[in-house]
């Protein structure tokens, strides 16, 4: 789950690291409120779950409250990436010396969470690791030990920040861990950490994903959920404990498994089609998944022909078959399905199926091409 | 022959009395692995398939009384950890983990604490191993392969019973199927189980089926390279699927432009790996 740049830095704060004083505006009126009450030089920023938010007109600085709320009126219409903007967050201007990139991530090969920092803020940390890489310091932290003090020194040494600011770095890294660890994050972003004119550090941006599978110990942060940023069908999906992901092409699929979902969609590809969508049923799925599950792959107008690709092991392909003539009936689809039944009661289910005039296949690839055939 | 597991296996079931935990100690025992007693805390002294089988209430206990050298796993993802680490502290020198939905910043704990005390884990996520026709430990289901001379590894469950079956059509059998899993961290990789099946004698060649996400191929592929003397083929899935986005797995998400099947693809077809258009295609790039 990624949250919004305003909800990543109350956390932030939460942890004694500093941030710039602002709050969220839904309206232009209260982004004018916030500026005046912030002394009218502030920065207006949407706050949608994309990247790349300043170069798409999304982040603009105000002089004054008046301004402040005549460039919100502006950027609460906009779209960025496609997604409307809803909320901006109105934040006090600062006078900005240096611009620091301060991250902690899992590093999934070395097994380890990994601390990463560079001199060279503000941009685009991918590019800085592409073109300069020498300018990247990383430093991997023992999970069963945590953060210690002298790797928050070697970072800070690292990317020659000042003497005078060790303190204080070492301060916001021990937050920035204990933040990362407390809500369980897989990212915790500070992009610029700033040094101002007046010489404090300043965590003027930030982002964090947390772990969609640690959410069962943060029910605080799952209210921060934002579904107006999802596809509905995604959390629709999510509600039934399917795993769906929309996609731009005409043909439906529904697999048990993550793995053969995906290759299903490749499948479908490799013989000349478009998948619509990634669709894992999960395993042991019954009638009432694969039903909701039917509706879900509907819902998407583009859709002109269902795959069904079922390799039975836990999930017994009789079970399958009678989830979808309770979905059949249920949704009475207009678009043609094709099923592949294979494994544990596979016999059972495609005699279910027989009157249900769907088109049957024996191999993925069969199943595939008559799948884009059907699409045509 | 085969790898990790045989008939010497000597199994308990961790969640022995749950749903799937039972579900699949039944299966197992079917199958014919040696499943010698089970953990549930709070009801050791009772009895599962109709008194065939002691529970325990810890992993320690049950190490004393049958001196098992493997564990397995079906307990839900937020006690999984801490079944893992009792696993160790047990003394069980592999561990395999089936839970799907494990935390990944537990899941770097137990790597790092396992890795320590010297303990293989495989999974989590994962749908076990199975060698055919002496021990399956998991839940891949026994009737679709059969005993041979092709080493599989996977980081998938149901796309490995196709492949599996999809051999087993030709005629074709399997000496170990190792599942891997499909997180981001997890235990055995696929150079761990490579070297397995370059060091058994009777493995002849090996399956290696991947996914996007993270750099295990990338690295498998150097592997294959430069030490590997058995033939490899391989197919990886999601070339279809759209960056930043999770494909079910938490590990097969492609970031930053890295772990795309393309690059996969390559690096292994460099290696010398024949790679399938599609799983239905291996038997014959095996032949």
């Amino acid at each position: 789950m990624k949250l919004h740049e305003y909800q990543s830095k109350t956390i932030f704060a939460k942890y004694g690291i500093p941030i710039p004083k602002g709050r969220i505006a839904a309206t232009a009126v209260e982004a004018k409120h916030i500026a005046e009450e912030l002394g009218g030089r502030v920065v207006i920023k949407s706050q949608v779950l994309v990247g790349g938010r300043g170069k798409a007109g999304g982040i603009k600085v105000a002089k004054s409250a008046a301004e402040a709320e005549q460039l919100a009126q502006q950027i609460l219409t906009m779209e960025i990436k496609g997604l409307p903007v809803r909320k901006v967050l109105v934040d006090e201007a600062a006078a900005i010396e240096h611009e620091i990139y301060f991250s902690i991530t899992n590093d999934r090969a070395a097994k380890k969470p990994v601390m990463i920092a560079s001199a060279a803020g503000g941009i685009d940390i991918e590019e800085v690791a592409a073109k300069t890489p020498e300018k990247i310091i990383k430093v991997h932290i023992d999970p069963l030990l945590g953060l210690r003090d002298y790797q928050s020194r070697d970072i800070a040494a690292g990317i020659d920040l000042p003497r005078e600011h060790w303190r204080e770095f070492s301060r916001i890294a021990a937050g920035l861990w204990q933040a990362y660890l407390e809500t369980d994050a897989t990212l915790a972003e500070i992009n610029p950490l700033v040094i101002t004119k007046d010489k404090r550090l300043v965590a003027l941006d930030g982002k964090m994903m947390i772990d969609d599978n640690a959410m069962f110990r943060h029910a605080d942060l799952n209210e921060m959920r934002d579904i107006d940023e999802e596809e509905p069908a995604e959390t629709e999906a999510r509600k039934y404990g399917l795993s769906y992901i929309k996609l731009d092409g005409n043909i439906g699929c529904m697999v048990n498994g993550a793995g053969l979902a995906m290759t299903s969609m490749d499948i479908v590809k490799l013989f000349g089609g478009e998948p619509a969508n990634f669709l894992d049923i999960g395993g042991g799925a019954g009638s009432d998944k694969v039903s909701a599950a039917m509706k879900i792959i509907l819902s998407d107008a583009n859709v002109k022909a269902v795959l069904f690709n079922i390799f039975g092991g836990i999930t017994r392909c009789d079970e399958v078959a009678r989830g979808i003539l309770v979905a059949m009936d249920e949704v009475k689809p207009k678009v043609p399905m094709v099923v592949r039944l294979v494994g544990t009661n596979a016999e059972e289910g495609r005699r279910l199926l027989q009157d249900a005039k769907m088109i049957t296949a024996e191999t993925l690839a069969d199943a595939a091409q008559k799948a884009v055939q059907a699409a045509k | 022959m085969s790898i990790l597991i045989n008939k010497n296996t000597k199994l308990i079931v961790q969640g022995i009395t749950g749903n799937e935990g039972l579900f699949h100690t039944t299966q197992m025992v079917a199958y014919g692995t040696n499943v010698v007693g089970g953990v549930t805390p709070g009801k050791g002294g009772e009895w599962v398939l109709d008194g065939k089988i002691p529970v325990f209430d810890s992993v320690k206990l049950a190490k004393e009384a049958t001196d098992a050298n493997c564990s397995v796993i079906f307990v839900p993802a937020r006690f999984a950890p801490d079944a893992m680490f009792e696993a160790a502290d047990a003394g069980i020198p592999l561990v395999v983990c089936i839970t799907e939905g494990v935390a990944v910043q537990d899941m770097m704990r137990v790597r790092n604490y396992l890795d320590q005390k010297g303990v293989r884990l495989v999974g989590p996520n994962c749908p076990g191993m199975l060698t055919p026709g002496e021990s399956k430990v998991g839940i891949i289901p026994g009737n679709i392969a059969i005993p041979g001379n092709i080493g599989v590894v996977s980081r998938s469950g149901t796309l490995t019973y196709e492949v599996l079956y999809a051999l087993k059509l030709v005629g074709m059998g399997a000496s170990t199927c190792v599942g891997i899993g499909g997180d981001p961290v997890n235990g055995t990789n696929f150079i761990d189980v490579l070297e397995m099946f370059e060091h058994d004698p009777h493995t002849e060649k090996v399956v290696l089926i991947g996914e996007i996400g993270g750099t295990d191929e990338d690295k498998a592929a150097d592997f294959i390279a430069s030490k590997m003397t058995k033939p490899v083929v391989s197919f990886i899935a999601g070339q279809t699927a759209p960056p930043g986005k999770r494909m079910g797995h938490a590990g097969a998400i492609i970031e930053g432009g890295a772990g795309t099947a393309e690059g996969k693809i390559k690096a292994l077809q460099a290696a010398g790996v024949k790679v399938a258009k599609h799983p239905e295609e291996i038997p014959s790039l095996l032949k």
